[in-house]
């Protein structure tokens, strides 16, 4: 069953055709690398699913709803989340807090004033096991703006991964992190993915990371879909290789 | 690093640890502050100041709700404070009410009310629009104050006599000092601490870390799903009332109510208030509030242009100590104890 329906998306930035007819369809529980040279419409795209921007044209059905114009928490309460290439993190706020506040969030109690966060046993258990999946349950009580780069990035999508999406669109997971610690990361990403059984659009540079860890990838090339396959298709199609791996 | 223990072993004993080391000082404040008035050394002109201080506290409390835990810096806080004493001064001279439990619950409408209006035009703006806009909004008040003379007596202003406290419980108002520096001292002492722990609540509550969220990242915020204006919005009215609050506890204390506690400068005052204390820590407005009170009454004795020496002060507060006295304190307390 498709869980996401793209259809002829198309965004422009005055003359520059970021999305230019986007057609895609992601399945339940697929991990999905979206991949393509600088300005080929990755980010766009995935601006366009969480609703940072409006399409100009174009449809968006997730789980066979209309969200094309549907406003951000809107789409977060369907199911929709996402992480950023550049952190977002609530800085000040330790790690357990920023797990804690989408919690919160998604089951409604921010609106409570009048009792202590912390009597919440239930969301703090549930927090403290989303930060041990994440391997950051030792650094629970430190502000967000003290953990290191590789932290950062896995707290920015475990915070995602708190809201029990159906999707997680992964804006550069490795991003400003060293060779070595990208595997480490990716592999906790992929695997709390698979574990809970959410569908994953991981935005990625890396070619290594990309055919190691996805189902299937989709490649861009200005504003449009390349190819679209299984890693070992990929790997072998001729106009891949000369537009994104230069060969 | 003892605190990467399993976390479910660490959280029950660090609990008690973090609870008992709040206790301490809290406990020695508390204590100092219901004996002050069984010292005989200490003056009653100084209980009074110290209520003074006692209500800046929740003035700049509340709006440190807003500056420190919502990231949003109002320049226009003098309206709900203004607000509520003149509402407090209009019971007293339109309907001849006397009663303090009147005044609060009347000035905690009206500054609510002003905080709804203003709410909701300045939350669709942040930064320094927002400053700017809340600042424009309360000088309405102060030009409205000044120019309907025959409601609000323009800029001399109206009396505000002694009022009964819980309707006369409390014993009917001796001498004007004895009154205002034990019973109403009490009185506001109570107010003081009742305040602070709804505060301290609302900061701690799932809606208090959802307005720290806004104020750390508001795209972060809507992509958890957090309403961001809306949740803002209720910020800041909930700051507009800790605000009135406290200016109707002001009023009586005052006896008098002039436009200069709608002007723009008592913004200042109390902006000045929660930066010197420190507005990234709860104590700080209520530190500042009170050092500030007592710089203000003593410095006006020794320097003409005392308002330049708070000019210095803030410039060197704002250079050399952005986290307040509060964070300085807590910085040489941490530097003590390594040796």
């Amino acid at each position: 069953m498709t869980l996401l329906v793209l259809e002829d998306l198309h965004k422009h930035f005055g003359e520059t055709r970021a999305v230019d007819g986007v057609s895609l369809a992601i399945r339940h529980q697929e991990l999905v690398s979206l991949v393509g040279p600088n300005g080929a419409g990755k980010t766009t795209l995935v601006n366009l699913v969480s609703g940072l921007l409006l399409p100009d044209r174009g449809r968006i059905l997730f789980r066979e709803a209309d969200v094309t114009r549907l406003p951000v928490p809107h789409r977060v309460r369907a199911g929709i989340a996402r992480s950023f290439q550049i952190v977002h993190l609530f800085e000040y706020l330790t790690a357990l807090d920023n797990v804690r506040v989408a919690l919160f969030a998604r089951d409604g109690k921010i609106r409570t004033a009048t009792a202590l966060a912390e009597r919440d046993e239930a969301v703090r258990e549930e927090a403290m096991a989303i930060l041990d999946q994440f391997g950051l349950a030792p650094k629970w009580d430190l502000p967000a703006a003290s953990l290191a780069q590789g932290e950062r990035k896995l707290l920015d999508v475990a915070v995602a991964y708190a809201l029990r999406p159906h999707l997680i669109l992964l804006d550069e997971p490795t991003s400003g992190v060293g060779t070595r610690e990208k595997g480490r990361i990716m592999d906790t990403v992929a695997g709390v993915c698979r574990e809970g059984g959410l569908a994953a659009v991981i935005v990625e540079h890396d070619m290594d990371v990309v055919f190691t860890y996805s189902d299937r990838i989709v490649v861009m090339h200005e504003g449009r879909i390349l190819a679209d396959g299984p890693p070992q298709q990929i790997r072998e199609d001729e106009r891949v290789a000369t537009t994104l791996l230069g060969r | 690093m003892t605190r990467s223990t399993a976390p479910t072993e660490a959280l029950p004993h660090e609990g008690v640890v973090r609870r008992l080391q709040l206790s301490w000082p809290l406990l020695v404040v508390a204590t100092i502050l219901v004996a002050l008035p069984a010292i005989p050394q200490v003056p009653p002109f100084q209980r009074i100041l110290l209520t003074h201080g006692l209500i800046m506290g929740i003035a700049a409390l509340g709006f440190n709700l807003l500056l420190g835990y919502t990231g949003l810096l109002s320049f226009g806080h003098s309206a709900f404070f203004g607000t509520a004493a003149y509402t407090a001064a209009f019971l007293v001279k339109y309907l001849h009410l006397g009663s303090m439990e009147a005044f609060l619950v009347a000035g905690i409408a009206a500054s609510g009310l002003v905080a709804i209006v203003f709410g909701t035009v300045c939350v669709r703006y942040t930064r320094i629009f927002f400053a700017i806009l809340a600042l424009a909004l309360s000088q309405v008040l102060w030009g409205l104050a000044i120019k309907l003379f025959w409601i609000t007596g323009g800029t001399d202003g109206i009396r505000v006599p002694t009022p009964t406290l819980l309707f006369g419980l409390m014993g009917v108002p001796e001498d004007k000092l004895t009154f205002l520096a034990t019973t109403y001292y009490y009185y506001v002492l109570a107010v003081f601490a009742l305040a602070v722990a709804a505060v301290g609540v609302v900061v701690h509550s799932p809606f208090g870390k959802a307005v720290q969220a806004i104020r750390d990242d508001e795209v972060r915020a809507e992509f958890v799903g957090v309403p961001v204006r809306t949740y803002r919005w209720v910020a800041f009215v909930l700051s507009g009332v800790f605000t009135g609050l406290a200016g109707a506890l002001w009023a009586p204390l005052n006896g008098h109510v002039t436009p200069d506690v709608l002007y723009w400068p008592f913004s200042g005052r109390i902006v000045f208030m929660a930066v010197l204390g420190g507005f990234r820590s709860f104590v700080g407005p209520l530190v500042g509030a009170v050092v500030f009170t007592y710089l203000e009454a003593y410095a006006v004795g020794y320097a003409v242009y005392w308002q330049a020496v708070l000019g210095v002060v803030l410039i060197g507060l704002v250079l050399a100590m952005p986290t307040g006295l509060v964070g300085a304190g807590a910085w040489l307390a941490a530097r003590f104890r390594r040796g």
